[in-house]
């Protein structure tokens, strides 16, 4: 005989308690917070959410650093940075409303779910008001679509892929990296340039948001110029061997390889390439040559002297020569010894602007903040005048073509910028075929 | 037709791989009839032997050059390896080149002696209890061993480049009647290759020719009666365990210049060597190494672009369509005897 008589009516009774109590504490909190998280206290807590393992674990360490860095200007410590640069005087080193900055740092593993858990643990534990990071488009895009339901501000890190700002965008998102297209529009013309308009491309493609964004781009450009495409073949972003990969492209016909990888995915691939002799190659009566669309410091450290030669693309280089870049370097450089990578930057620079317009709004309320951001013209922080474009809160800024550096002064030397290419030359519009399909929506700010 | 030559050779090199955990995987398992879910892990940590040779290497002491300057345009920070120091700049540097070829002599040692500490202070305590019991014991130990590398260096993959020599590639294509630079591949893959004949040649010899092979044999086909002629065969498997992680070691140490290493490489191989040992036929060592290198040339293959355009995304799967194939057709593997891991 059970000592448990379960009834209708008695379960009825249970659950009808039990729910009323696990519905209290929301009952509480959706009168007392005006928006998710406001800081009621002393300080206000951001959260960073960078890989800390994964095949783009180093460029996540750099954000980290960068992040610290940016915290302990925003409080006063330091030297300021790029605050004393920076076209908008608002932030005073006092923290942002007068309120202390702190922060709370998750392990995006370079993998969507785990950046989402790690996302959600910040914002509903530590109670995060906005989320930056990330150093890839996969994890860019699910965070910022976590972010947009729990009603917090996402300030994209290290995101290169058009979806981002474009089917995928989000009027909580706000991207200041550079994206696919723009790497495109300012390569093809210096590819045609230095390599000729009668070439045939391979392309080895990361097989997610980003590669598949990147190769289409790189495609449309290149066949602009008169290449032709001979294959795009897609590689797992976990492979680590593409000696498999890169045997076909020998015999393919082809002449030129763009590499559409990141991170330690590209430094295995380049130096792979490199190893099967690709470099001594005449293929069509014509040299050989590498393309790597993408390029950050880190990536050129990591492949050493292969990369010497090979042009790309990058948002930011340390060695530019406007104020606040060196603004920045000095800073970053006299903290840490070497010198910022462009995810760094973009890094310090996303946590700068969030604060200024928190600031500026006289308030942490996402929608408050997205208002003062869209639109934001600024300049002081490395990429020369800068729009925030309020259609699809994307960046638009000056992009660098870079060249690996042949005879580097020291380790950090080994990027050269080939060119810079005005903004005007890599914008589109917000309808544009690479980007058409998302909507912003409403901003949410959780109430 | 370069294609496929070219993708062969990628197949024998993978294959070499695989291979050497597999023969060692068997070793245990026919010696000692553990399921290792650690050999994994004894492949990285032999990787992390060469890091840790390169590291060693490479301390160095710091000097500041004045007439330098670096990206701050601070005096310039010139870093001398002690090596360099004591054996004079071409001796040290020569030394410094070779680290991972050296790296050999720290992982056989460090490899032999973790082979014992594991067998006799862990995996000795789960000789009588069921298969599964063994594999969670060792893939735990395979977290924990790791999360210590990972700890220790860090999560990102390590550069650890062969020495100059080999750095280069060989024009294969040009000494067999192709035209030059058409199939041309890496030295150090084809050392690699050579290197894994060579460890699974003394492997086999060992067990065939020596005494003690004879009776580590004698033990894999009838444990109890080779103890009663009064043979310490524990003894003997012990030791057996402790060459086993020693291969795999050294798979692991000559792997780093091919793939930088990182703290989780020996997950990805682990899967696919267990596949290849059911392939190869549990117990069978010929079956594994067989396997080991069949495996390896068909994924290169299923990489060709013609198979690809054919059946997109098989070069992902081919290992394990090829195990459900053999599986449903010989169920004891390739070269598998009767009575392994069956009632």
């Amino acid at each position: 005989m059970s000592r448990f008589d379960l009834t209708r009516r008695g379960l009825l009774r249970t659950g009808m308690i039990a729910g009323a109590g696990l519905a209290m504490p929301t009952v509480f909190t959706s009168s007392a917070y005006a928006y998710t998280n406001e800081p009621k206290g002393k300080s206000v807590t951001l959260g960073f959410n960078v890989p800390q393992s994964g095949p783009y674990a180093d460029e996540g360490a750099d954000e980290l650093k960068a992040f610290k860095l940016a915290v302990k200007h925003l409080n006063g410590e330091g030297d300021g940075g790029m605050m004393g640069t920076f076209s908008s005087k608002v932030l005073k080193g006092n923290g942002v409303l007068g309120k202390k900055v702190e922060f709370v740092t998750g392990d995006t593993q370079t993998k969507s779910d785990a950046a989402r858990a790690s996302a959600k643990s910040m914002i509903e534990k530590d109670g995060a008001v906005m989320i930056s990071g990330g150093s890839s488009s996969g994890v860019a895009v699910a965070v910022q679509s976590l972010c947009q339901e729990a009603g917090i501000i996402f300030m994209a890190g290290l995101t290169h892929s058009n979806d981002t700002t474009g089917k995928d965008k989000k009027a909580n998102g706000f991207r200041h990296f550079f994206d696919a297209y723009m790497s495109a529009a300012a390569l093809a013309p210096v590819l045609s340039k230095q390599y000729g308009k009668d070439r045939k491309f391979y392309m080895l493609t990361a097989d997610y948001t980003w590669g598949w964004t990147q190769a289409a781009s790189m495609k449309e450009f290149m066949e602009g110029e008169g290449w032709q495409m001979v294959k795009d073949v897609k590689t797992p972003l976990a492979s680590t061997d593409f000696s498999s990969y890169l045997a076909p492209v020998l015999s393919s016909g082809a002449d030129v390889l763009i590499l559409n990888h990141y991170g330690g995915n590209m430094v295995n691939s380049l130096t792979q390439a490199v190893q099967f002799g690709m470099r001594d190659k005449q293929v069509n009566g014509k040299q050989f040559e590498i393309v790597v669309p993408l390029i950050s410091e880190l990536m050129a450290k990591g492949a050493g002297k292969n990369i010497q030669g090979i042009l790309g693309s990058s948002n930011w280089n340390w060695k530019l020569q406007d104020e606040g870049t060196k603004a920045f370097v000095k800073s970053y450089g006299t903290e840490y010894g070497v010198p910022p990578s462009q995810a760094a930057q973009t890094c310090y620079v996303q946590t700068l602007l969030y604060a200024d317009a928190a600031e500026r709004a006289g308030s942490f309320d996402p929608c408050a903040v997205g208002k003062e951001l869209e639109g934001f013209k600024f300049d002081g922080l490395g990429n020369g005048p800068t729009l925030y474009r309020a259609a699809d809160h994307q960046c638009f800024k000056d992009v660098l073509v870079v060249q690996g550096n042949d005879k580097p002064q020291n380790d950090y030397d080994l990027l050269n910028v080939a060119e810079i290419t005005p903004v005007d030359k890599v914008m589109y519009e917000p309808d544009n075929k690479f980007f058409a399909g998302g909507e912003l929506g409403k901003c949410n700010n959780g109430a | 037709m370069d294609a496929i030559i070219l993708q062969t050779l990628n197949g024998l090199d993978k294959g070499s791989a695989y291979a050497l955990i597999a023969l060692g995987l068997t070793l245990i398992f026919g010696t000692l009839g553990v399921v290792n879910f650690a050999h994994g892990a004894l492949f990285m940590i032999g990787a992390f032997c060469a890091v840790t040779m390169q590291r060693f290497l490479n301390l160095s002491y710091t000097l500041l050059d004045p007439t330098k300057k670096d990206f701050l345009g601070n005096p310039l920070k010139v870093q001398t390896p002690y090596v360099e120091h004591w054996f004079g700049h071409d001796t040290g540097a020569a030394i410094i080149n070779w680290s991972v070829p050296l790296s050999i002599l720290l992982a056989i040692p460090v490899m032999l002696i973790l082979g014992f500490v594991m067998e006799r202070g862990l995996i000795k305590h789960f000789y009588k209890r069921p298969h599964a019991d063994q594999i969670l014991v060792t893939f735990g130990l395979a977290i924990v061993l790791q999360e210590i590398v990972k700890q220790v260096f860090g999560a990102n993959p390590i550069p650890t480049p062969a020495p100059v020599e080999f750095s280069g590639s060989l024009d294969i294509g040009a000494l067999i009647g192709f035209p030059a630079n058409a199939i041309v591949y890496p030295y150090w893959r084809l050392i690699y290759f050579l290197f894994s004949l060579g460890v699974i040649g003394a492997v086999f010899s060992f067990l065939r020719f020596t005494t003690f092979g004879m009776v580590v044999r004698a033990g894999m086909a009838d444990r109890e009666t080779v103890g009663l002629l009064g043979i310490n065969i524990d003894r003997r498997f012990t030791l057996m365990f402790g060459i086993a992680a020693a291969v795999a070691g050294m798979a692991g140490a000559m792997y780093v210049p091919i793939n930088s290493p990182n703290y989780h490489m020996g997950m990805d191989f682990l899967v696919i060597s267990f596949v290849v040992v059911v392939v190869g036929g549990m117990g069978s060592l010929p079956g594994a190494v067989a396997a080991g290198f069949l495996l390896g040339v068909l994924e290169a293959y299923a990489s060709l672009n013609e198979v690809k355009s054919i059946i997109p995304g098989i070069d992902q799967i081919i290992i394990y369509v090829i195990a459900i194939i053999v599986l449903l057709t010989r169920p004891r593997g390739l070269m598998g005897r009767r009575g392994v891991m069956e009632d």
